[in-house]
């Protein structure tokens, strides 16, 4: 465990230290600014915009530094051999995969919560330069703690899309790592649709295939809950623990598959 | 006898060559070796000849073909082994964002040692290896030689029983390799065992207690410099009189060759000067120095190298 957690602190001092990071990070937090003069432009419009695009910005931000730095930390050790020193070291490979991973994802966290602060601060200063009256249509406050839930579940998500791009990063290169992790995200949210497959053909092995890859593949639509929360409809605990239950679950098991093929790799 | 530092048992590595149809290549053909307990050993070979394949198997990089590895006693990869030694990749290459204090902060931590005391330790290591002002730079402005040196440094993070260095003079200048010679000297003197590989004959030969001679996948010889080394390859004769078409009829053409006036013959060593002087004789030469011709480190490698076949 000690090691797990020196390998996932050198990870997380690694991440926070690369460029990419911060520039997708100061992206994210001029674009919340942004998103102030929108408001302005579209002047009578609510604050629902306001929120639904910045849920999005940070989801998208955090998909590319998920997928980026995600392919990176392993992959890089690899490619540029740093790997070879680390591994002689009095660490077994599935250490190095499980610290990697929680670096990352603590780099995650810190980064979510950077975008986060950076939403509610804009959403803040709204709420306070509006007046009451404006205010009064607002189906929601501006600042709305609803939106945590939101914000949680978009942080879960990333937390997954990580594991898929550590898990194709274990045995295939980088760009190809990446195609495959945006890949998945893409279907993943059309992953829904293959359930009902059934509606549109009647070919049963089709249909089976189909179950299969619903079963198999992940399902990342119940994590966009942007929606909802915008509108001011209810997340309920019980919906968010379900959903992370479901994340945690998928993340187990691409781990395992992630230490099972990493422990097998000759790194030649 | 104790327990060899090192054991190799018919240590063999398949590579998959080839996209479509891959078909194994041998790089490590049945290496069998032992090195013992604070011997410093050197292998030695040509490019490609299965030395730093030889140490990712040893350090479980990759994983044997056939054969095993074992160091210390224990199976290569066993985490109670990799505590006790030290590993220099070849071109070692470590993390841009860190400086070399850092990394081997880091390094130490997964040994268990206390920040301090990883601090420490980095200090005292970075000075040896004449790194101690450029500890606080980011390795990214690392020159290759530097890096070099500080792959050496975190060989030694965990004060190793057994350290391996894959061409650890590689990349460095002049002065370096002098350091390096001195600190595999020194590290040898405090009992530790070393095996570090090199296609460079001389650093073997001032360092090694043994080598162990490497070519295209297979170990063809092992043993002390002094032994291999002096072998008698064999014989130069020099004689006055007789003539180089004399010489030809003899069977010696291209081990024939006028010199000064004198006639020189190389012989090999199935041709003893016992049964070859009487013939020379017979064709009116006579002798005027013959000397045994003493094979250099770097002619027998030269030669096994070219001929590994020859060898058994
Ligand atoms: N990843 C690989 N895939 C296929 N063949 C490989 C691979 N790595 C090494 N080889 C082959 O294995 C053989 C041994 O390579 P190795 O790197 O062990 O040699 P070496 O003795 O360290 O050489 P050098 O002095 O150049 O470092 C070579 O013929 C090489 O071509
Ligand atoms: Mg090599």
């Amino acid at each position: 465990m000690a090691i797990i957690t020196r390998i996932a602190v050198h990870a997380f001092k690694e991440s926070i230290r690369d460029k990419v990071l911060y520039t997708l990070v100061l992206f994210a937090v001029l674009l919340m600014g942004a998103l102030y003069l929108i408001g302005q432009l579209t002047a009578g419009q609510d604050v629902k915009i306001i929120k639904d695009l910045g849920l999005a910005a940070t989801q998208i931000v955090g998909l590319f530094i998920a997928v980026f730095i995600g392919i990176g930390l392993v992959s890089k050790e690899v490619e540029r051999r740093s790997i070879y020193s680390l591994l002689s070291k009095p660490i077994r490979r599935h250490e190095l995969i499980l610290g990697k991973y929680a670096g990352l994802v603590l780099t995650l966290a810190v980064n979510v919560a950077v975008m986060a602060v950076a939403l509610y601060l804009v959403l803040g200063y709204m709420s306070w330069i509006e007046s009451e009256e404006f205010k009064a249509t607002w189906v929601r406050p501006a600042a709305d703690p609803a939106m945590w839930s939101a914000l949680f579940l978009v942080f879960v998500q990333l937390a997954l899309v990580t594991a898929i791009a550590l898990f194709f990063s274990t045995f295939s290169s980088p760009s190809l790592s990446a195609v495959l992790t945006f890949g998945l995200y893409v279907v993943g949210h059309f992953n829904a649709d293959l359930r009902n497959f059934e509606s549109v053909v009647d070919s049963s092995v089709a249909v089976y295939l189909a179950r299969a890859l619903y079963y198999v593949l992940p399902n990342l639509a119940p994590f966009d809950v942007k929606a909802a929360v915008v509108h001011g409809e209810p997340v309920s605990l019980g919906y968010v623990a379900m959903t992370t239950w479901y994340g945690a679950a998928y993340v187990a098991a691409l781990l395992l598959a992630s230490v099972f093929i990493f422990s097998r790799r000759d790194f030649k | 006898m104790s327990t060899p530092a090192i054991k190799l048992d018919g240590l063999t590595k398949d590579y998959a060559v080839g996209f479509w149809r891959p078909r194994p290549y041998r790089a490590l053909d049945q290496v069998s070796l032992e090195v013992a307990s604070g011997e410093v050993l050197g292998y030695l070979g040509p490019n490609g000849a299965g030395k730093t394949t030889t140490l990712k198997l040893l350090m479980q990089l990759i994983y044997p073909t056939a054969g095993t590895a074992e160091i210390l006693g224990r199976p290569a990869g066993d985490v109670g082994a990799r505590r006790r030694l030290g590993y220099l990749p070849e071109l070692p290459y470590f993390y841009d964002n860190l400086s070399a204090e850092e990394l081997l902060v880091y390094f130490g931590g997964l040994f268990s040692l206390s920040a301090a005391d990883a601090r420490r330790r980095a200090a005292t290591l970075l000075d040896r290896v004449g790194l101690g002002a450029a500890r606080h730079q980011r390795l990214r402005r690392y020159s290759k030689g530097m890096l070099q040196r500080v792959g050496i440094a975190q060989a030694l993070v965990n004060d190793p029983e057994v350290v391996f260095l894959d061409e650890p003079m590689s990349g460095l200048d002049p002065v370096g390799r002098r350091d390096t010679r001195e600190l595999i000297r020194q590290l040898g003197a405090e009992g530790r065992t070393v095996f570090f590989s090199s296609h460079i004959l001389s650093d073997a030969e001032a360092l090694c207690d043994r080598v162990a001679i490497m070519a295209q996948g297979k170990l063809i010889a092992t043993g002390r410099i002094a032994d291999l080394a002096f072998e008698v390859l064999g014989w130069e004769v020099v004689v006055s009189g007789g003539s180089l078409d004399g010489m030809r009829a003899l069977g010696f053409d291209e081990a024939a060759r006028e010199v000064d006036g004198r006639l020189v013959i190389e012989l090999t060593i199935d041709q003893p000067p016992e049964r070859v002087l009487p013939e020379l004789a017979r064709q009116g030469a006579q002798v005027v120095a013959l000397t045994p011709r003493h094979e250099s480190l770097e002619d027998y490698f030269m030669r096994m190298v070219s001929q590994p076949g020859d060898a058994d």
